[in-house]
């Protein structure tokens, strides 16, 4: 598949970009999809130079699902893996008191994703082939107190690719789904976040590009995740409940 | 945040900000504390420490034209050097000039007007860019471009990122046949010998020379001189020549720990430099050598600055100009050997002639080497400071950590100029480091 194209939803975002640049190395054209596409020239450019390969850029609102059918028939061919980073996590507090920040979560973590997602997943299927990757967030391994309404609508994805991946398992088409864990993004600067258990966006290229080659199901940027989730999802209820985590 | 230049010395206590646009540059340059730019940190002093803000323009980090005719690259200030040689010495380009180092931006390279073992053909890092984007005090962007009127380039270059902050610039590359240089070792017995050599290969493309600071009496200056050539496909053998521009990818080490303070000493630095002293003559002649192995050394050895130990090191560069060079060298490293103080990377360097508002360069030689941070290294420093300045020498700022405001002036007489122009342009209350706030610029 060395010269099939990648479409990137979501490509203003850091892991996008890092995601695009693990893709274009390896001679695959890019697709980069976002609000307001034609701002991320100096991206598009930068992947071209470096990587010799074609890079056009796509408008998409993962908020606006009329558009979804008409931006895939735009794009200059179907891709034979698309990458969903879209994502937004709000503020929580403003999340659990106003019903409309917490639906822009929600759309803009699942419903949105969920919904571009299934319809490349029909042409991939009516094509059999292509390989489908969502990037989902250990958020939605369990809700927390601190920020459930991202985690719900993470958990929601979660399920979403899981059962995609179960429905086209036998057809030809392939679902990653990706849980990053702690990433050096736009969206957590300024957070303190322990060092350990944060990755770099160019590691998250890496391991899904590595994911896409070998077919993973289910990954982990940093291998450490597994663990701290794996104890954070068997804490008791009725302890859980309790901790501030 | 407490940050430092690579040499870990001095810490100093700023605010950093990485801007991800230029909307939130502007915002950053235009407000009421000053600012300067920050690329990767490979400085070694306070440069690129803000007295006010440190903005760390590694988002700006994007190519964007190439002329495959010409060789012109036009990119944003933060773009690495080593990505340039990443995307475009597989398709037969090499950057006309560049330091020991790989990891630094572009806009790093050009606030200190860089040098490499070329200047003395090709001049310093300057001599390859076309123009720059700068933005100023009042957040506009200005393009500043190589003709002689121009002011602001021409300040710019070797500016010390004081003129305002680096957005873009457009920098010509070489092209090259292949990824490989035809590399020659000279053993020099003495300071004497080594000049010699230097003037003898004026027109070699490349030369340097390791330098050992140990040396006493006669073997005061002993080096091995290092020449170089870019390699045409022609001279490699036919399994390099099917790939002529791949050297391979070496694997990198990592120094895993700070070394404890005795780790370097003057025996175990002596024992060093014997030996690798021994090994140059011993392979002295003519041998293939990668680029990566020929430009960058150190580069393999990631975080090397941790061998100095937690107190962390000081550069000292300067140049002293041609006439007084053998004496103005023979004193240095008189002073150096008898504090027993020299470190195993010690270089030794003919600088050709070059005009320039306030780089570094002159035709003369430059000798430049690390002290580990100890209790008596402050005051070698200004030894050697004052043994520069009674020749006629000047000092590289890119490696400068604690030079007085008073030695600086001294040493070069354009800093009065420098400064004029700082408050003329309104640039002095807008852009400030820790070093320009020290050296008063």
């Amino acid at each position: 598949m060395t010269h099939l194209p990648v479409l990137i939803l979501g490509a203003r975002s850091d892991m996008g970009q890092a995601i695009a640049h693990a893709f274009a190395a390896q001679g695959h054209p890019i697709q980069l999809a976002a609000r307001n596409a034609a701002s991320l020239d100096a991206v598009r450019a930068d992947l071209a130079l470096r990587h010799g390969v074609e890079v056009t850029l796509n408008d998409f609102d993962v908020l606006d699902s009329d558009g979804f059918a008409p931006f895939l028939d735009g794009l200059p061919a179907l891709p034979q893996v698309a990458v969903s980073v879209v994502g937004y996590m709000g503020d929580q507090a403003e999340n659990e008191q106003e019903l409309d920040k917490a639906s822009l979560v929600l759309r803009s973590n699942f419903e949105g994703p969920a919904g571009i997602l299934a319809l490349l997943a029909n042409r991939f299927e009516a094509r059999g082939s292509g390989t489908l990757v969502g990037v989902s967030s250990v958020a939605g391994d369990r809700g927390r107190a601190t920020n459930y309404v991202y985690g719900s609508a993470k958990a929601g994805f979660t399920a979403f690719l899981s059962g995609l991946r179960n429905r086209l398992a036998k057809k030809g088409v392939h679902v990653v789904t990706v849980l990053p864990g702690f990433v050096n993004t736009a969206m957590t600067e300024g957070m303190d976040l322990p060092e350990k258990l944060t990755a770099e966006p160019q590691e998250v290229g890496a391991a899904v590009l590595k994911a896409v080659q070998k077919g993973r199901n289910v990954i982990y940027v940093r291998g450490i995740w597994w663990l701290v989730m794996a104890i954070i999802r068997n804490i008791p209820e009725p302890v859980f409940k309790k901790l501030k985590i | 945040m407490k940050l430092s230049g690579w040499g870990r010395f001095p810490q100093v206590e700023t605010e950093v900000h990485a801007p991800r646009d230029e909307a939130a540059l502007r915002a950053l340059v235009t407000g009421d504390r000053p600012v300067i730019a920050r690329g990767n940190g490979r400085s070694y002093g306070d440069s690129a420490v803000g007295a006010g803000l440190t903005l760390d323009m590694r988002h700006f980090n994007h190519m964007l034209e190439f002329d495959a005719e010409t060789g012109r690259l036009v990119a944003e200030a933060g773009v690495l050097l080593g990505d340039v040689i990443d995307a475009f010495l597989p398709r037969g380009w090499f950057p006309l000039v560049t330091p020991g180092t790989k990891l630094i931006t572009l806009g790093g390279a050009i606030a200190a007007d860089v040098h490499g073992k070329n200047h003395h053909v090709e001049g310093s890092f300057g001599a390859c860019v076309d123009w720059v984007e700068i933005m100023g005090p009042d957040g506009e962007v200005r393009r500043a471009t190589r003709k002689d009127e121009d002011d602001l380039f021409w300040w710019t270059i070797g500016g010390m990122g004081l003129t305002g902050v680096m957005l873009r610039a457009a920098i010509r590359l070489r092209p090259v046949e292949t990824a490989w240089i035809r590399q020659t070792i000279h053993p020099a017995p003495d300071l004497a010998t080594a000049m010699d050599l230097f003037e003898a290969h004026g027109h070699d493309t490349y030369s340097v020379a390791w330098i050992d600071c140990m040396g006493q009496g006669r073997h005061l200056g002993r080096s091995l001189v290092m020449l170089g050539e870019h390699a045409t496909r022609a001279e490699l053998d036919p399994k390099k020549a099917a790939n002529p521009l791949d050297a391979g990818h070496k694997g990198k080490l990592s120094v895993p720990l700070d070394f404890p303070g005795f780790a370097l000493n003057r025996w175990t630095v002596r024992a060093f430099n014997e030996l690798y002293y021994r090994m140059g003559a011993w392979n002295a002649g003519m041998s293939l050598v990668d680029w990566d192995s020929y430009f960058y050394p150190l580069d393999s050895v990631l975080k090397w600055n941790r061998i100095y130990g937690r107190r962390g090191f000081a550069q000292f560069q300067c140049v002293i100009p041609l006439a007084s060079a053998r004496d103005g060298l023979t004193e240095l490293l008189q002073a150096i050997a008898d504090a027993g103080a020299g470190s195993f990377l010690a270089v030794l360097k003919r600088f050709g002639p070059q005009d320039s508002a306030f780089s570094f360069p002159m035709e003369g030689y430059t000798l430049a080497l690390d002290f580990p941070m100890k209790a008596h290294t402050l005051d070698l420093l200004e030894r050697l400071d004052a043994i520069a300045v009674a020749h006629g020498g000047r000092f590289y700022l890119a490696k400068d950590s604690r030079m007085r405001a008073e030695t600086l002036r001294q040493a070069d007489d354009r800093v009065s100029e420098f400064q004029e122009m700082r408050k003329t342009l309104g640039l002095k209350a807008h852009f400030a480091s820790a070093q320009s706030e020290r050296l008063s610029l």
